[in-house]
């Protein structure tokens, strides 16, 4: 019972406008992202930008809607660095090919 | 004759009887898995990323018309589908079961909104351009293999979370599930939302026909 309610404290989220101006963001975003492919920006270029604008996108639907923001911050310590790091492993195979990428043609 | 000890009232984290992160086990339980199934496409976006760039005959498949205006608005209907499961979680935590329910349909509406445009475009993409899963006739055969296979998978993430919300939201209206039950339905919808944020740009919008 004493855990019940500690779970329930957790819930005081965002109000309704700030979930609407959160989501008139999100889509205004989005139309950055598809204004920016008609750039015609070199590949490796438009791929960092849209991966960074998207971890824009990711980081406001995790604290907002899925509430991140208001819990616990040990939950964002559990989950998040565990998370970038092995995302991070994973890029690591981008290298040393993917240097070479910057002397290739755009395409 | 009472311990003084136990009567002072120990706040600690650590001193028992309180749920790790404040949450219950079901919640913990599915932020785990989101974590899982984040470094499922996270593992198969970057490796598409690797291909798109380093592949010099990558197609450029996608017009304005009508793949671009399809895949954008199935972005924005997900992301008014992410809204409404807001609006279905507050309500639940107002004990209004009835708006629940109206904001978990309109939810599932949404999915089913995106489910049957991609649909429809992927049959656009197989039998009017001739892109399958094993070639396409612009470029790599690596193109139709990624593509089908990434927007597969989540496509597959949405039709099982409407089928999750049908449930919740027939569960909930009877009285059988609780709020918690509901805000878990909203975490593993915002996830397959958010997998469709980086899904859209990368797959899609890097290969626009200009």
């Amino acid at each position: 019972m004493n855990t019940q309610a500690h779970a329930e404290e957790a819930h005081a989220g965002a109000s309704v406008g700030t979930n609407i101006g959160i989501w008139v963001g999100l889509v205004a975003i989005t139309g950055l992202e598809v204004f920016l492919a008609y750039e015609e920006l070199q590949p490796s270029v438009m791929l960092s930008i849209l991966v960074v604008l998207s971890v824009v996108k990711a980081a406001m639907i995790m604290s907002f809607f899925m509430h991140l923001k208001y819990e616990k911050f040990s939950l964002v310590l559990l989950l998040i660095p565990a998370m970038i790091f092995c995302i991070c492993m994973m890029l690591i195979f981008f290298f040393p090919e993917a240097l070479g990428l910057l002397r290739m043609r755009p395409h | 004759m009472h311990d003084v000890k136990t009567d002072v009232a120990l706040d600690s984290a650590w001193s028992g009887g309180k749920s790790p992160f404040a949450m219950g086990s079901k919640k913990l339980g599915m932020w785990l898995f989101i974590v899982s199934d984040t470094l499922t496409f996270s593992a198969l976006l970057i490796t598409y990323s690797y291909s798109r760039l380093t592949n010099p005959d990558w197609p450029r498949p996608f017009p304005i018309n009508p793949a671009i205006i399809f895949s954008t608005t199935m972005t924005v209907v997900l992301l008014a589908s992410s809204l409404t499961m807001v609006m279905a979680v507050m309500a639940s935590q107002r004990n209004d079961r009835k708006k629940t329910v109206m904001w978990l349909v309109a939810t599932m509406v949404g999915g089913l909104l995106f489910t049957g445009l991609h649909l429809t475009e992927w049959m656009n993409m197989i039998f009017k351009e001739h892109f399958t899963i094993t070639g396409n006739p612009e470029g790599t055969p690596l193109f139709g293999a990624v593509f089908f296979g990434i927007t597969g998978l989540h496509m597959t993430h949405v039709m099982i979370g409407v089928i999750y919300l049908g449930i919740v939201a027939v569960g909930y209206g009877r009285g059988k599930f609780s709020a918690e039950d509901v805000e878990v339905n909203g975490l593993y919808w915002h996830f397959v939302d958010l997998v469709w944020m980086f899904v859209f740009p990368l797959i899609y919008l890097m290969s626009v026909k200009y």
